[in-house]
């Protein structure tokens, strides 16, 4: 490689804002996939899209709140009004898919729906415009502030300490809910909890790639990782890893090339599933594709 | 463990109902079974088995009556000695494309009630567990990949690792193969021998007959004959 590049490469390591994006990338990258692992396992991969949605409510009313506060920065208050409306939102979710009903699909798009609407309406009311939101929509990494650094790094701790800490009764959960609950398990408390620690995930990974691609952060790992472990352990560690790694990655492209950050991290990790997808019969020719007997052909019986 | 458990049956079901919104499923059902028992639930499809066992172990809301397991009011979670009981479902409704190892899989046995963590030693007594049902050789590897018997011998192995004192076992023979079906009754007659109370929920008693003491017959949610197996056939006959 050229002398350009490794001078680029070294200004870049210098750069105490790529310092702070690199280290937020890194956290979210590692932290996103954990609760991913779950969400993917009990089929919900696209729950975070839908709490991302109703995040961009919580922003804009952050917005206002900071508007009628005559804050100096408005900014201030969107990412703790994205935490709020997130955590309202990935309770709603539950609340939803707890009671099973068939229309939770369409009760679940309306809350899409609403959030992307409410958002663009709510930031109209604090004065601002729609183009106000882009940064959130897309991801905003390069403004990031040492602030930014301290609540991501507060936040992915605790999402580490639930995600990792409670792994064994949440992989029950997410395995078989019905036995968990025969087992006498807090099954309710655990759902609310994975719903809530979603929630803190999609706030946090709001800054790296935006709430239009941050289910991306949280799937496309654990994706990846589905392709070549076996064990749900090392499913959840090899998808942290991936997160990472794709996140500095994406990161550093954008250092080099005018390019949006969320964007380049979620086509970093879809072309990693792709060539690992190309190449899993030839680095794992054992490892067959996962066939459904799991579910017996026979009727359930009442 | 309190004396009202230790003298109370294992399973306790007084006048129980269930109506999950399309008319009665259960009603008035009237079932004990003594510590060390072997009971089948026998019936057509449709006549409420399944929702029985659900109803036991507290996974359906009752319309009346009540369900007790060792004494504890099933509806009062808290209270029930979930690490004594064993459950084996129907069948898992988990994704197929779930990494799950059959170690992992039957360490999730070890959790119940407040033990949200398996412990020290968890590793080995899941493969004791797998042992017991032949697939000691196979902890490492994607239940996902397994037939549909061996699957169902994980599960009773995941319900085995507690060493239970009541096994609570949904149509195990549905859907398997014979080496399977004939793997899943010795490991039920194991248990049997060492004094586990077991009900099984059967559509055909096929390999389980010699092991079964008494039959509860269930027809469109009502018990219809309860009493020792060689009765209930004698009556089948007339």
């Amino acid at each position: 490689m050229s002398a350009d590049f490794w001078d680029t490469f070294a200004a870049m390591l210098a750069s105490p804002l790529m310092q702070r994006a690199l280290i937020i990338a890194v956290l979210v990258g590692t932290t996103a996939p954990v609760i991913g692992t779950y969400l993917v396992q009990r089929k919900l991969a696209l729950v975070g899209d839908g709490i991302g949605h109703v995040a961009l409510v919580g922003v804009a009313m952050g917005w206002l709140v900071g508007a009628a506060a005559g804050s100096t920065s408005v900014d201030a208050w969107a990412v703790p009004g994205a935490i709020g409306a997130s955590i309202t939102g990935a309770l709603m979710i539950e609340y939803v898919r707890g009671k099973g009903k068939s229309s939770a699909d369409v009760a679940l798009a309306l809350l899409f729906y609403g959030g992307i609407a409410g958002g663009v309406l709510i930031i109209g009311l604090a004065g601002g415009t729609s183009a106000n939101l882009t940064g959130y929509l897309f991801g905003s990494i390069s403004t990031v502030d040492q602030l930014d650094v301290w609540l991501t790094g507060g936040l992915s701790v605790l999402i580490l300490g639930v995600g990792l800490g409670l792994r064994p009764a949440l992989f029950a959960l997410c395995h078989d809910e019905e036995f968990a609950r025969a087992s006498g398990l807090p099954a309710r408390s655990l759902n609310i909890l994975v719903a809530v620690t979603a929630a803190l995930t999609v706030a946090i990974s709001m800054r790296v790639v935006g709430v239009l691609l941050v289910s991306a952060l949280m799937i496309v790992p654990v994706a990846v990782a589905q392709l070549i472990a076996t064990s749900f352990r090392h499913t959840m560690a090899l998808a942290m890893g991936i997160g990472g790694t794709v996140c500095v990655i994406g990161l550093s492209i954008t250092y080099f090339h005018p390019l949006s950050p969320g964007a380049t991290i979620t086509m970093t990790s879809i072309a990693l599933y792709a060539a690992l997808a190309v190449l899993r019969p030839v680095i794992r020719p054992l490892h067959r594709h996962a066939k459904p007997h799991w579910h017996r052909s026979e009727k359930t019986h009442v | 463990m309190n004396s009202q458990t230790k003298a109370a049956p294992a399973v306790l079901l007084e006048d129980l109902s269930v109506d999950l919104g399309a008319g009665a499923i259960l009603s008035g059902i009237n079932l004990q079974v003594a510590g060390g028992e072997t009971v089948a639930l026998l019936g057509a499809n449709g006549s409420g088995k399944t929702t029985l066992v659900k109803a036991l172990m507290g996974l359906v809301p009752l319309s009346s009556g009540s369900a007790a397991l060792y004494g504890s009011d099933v509806s009062a979670r808290s209270t029930v000695p979930w690490s004594r009981i064993g459950y084996v479902p129907q069948r898992v409704n988990s994704s197929p494309s779930m990494s799950a190892t059959a170690e992992e899989v039957v360490m999730s046995g070890l959790l119940s009630g407040r033990h949200l963590r398996p412990g020290p030693g968890s590793r080995d007594r899941a493969r004791n567990a797998l042992a017991e049902v032949g697939l000691a050789e196979r902890a490492d590897e994607s239940v996902h990949l397994f037939s549909g018997g061996q699957q169902q011998r994980v599960l009773i192995a995941r319900a085995l690792i507690r060493q239970p004192g009541l096994l609570i076992v949904d149509e195990p023979l549905s859907g398997i193969d014979r080496a399977s079906k004939a793997a899943l009754a010795a490991s039920l007659q194991r248990l049997r021998g060492a004094g586990t109370t077991i009900v099984v929920v059967l559509h055909e008693l096929a390999e389980l007959g010699s092991m079964i003491e008494r039959a509860v017959v269930l027809d469109q949610g009502k018990v219809l004959q309860d009493g020792p197996l060689h009765g209930f056939a004698a009556g089948m006959h007339k």
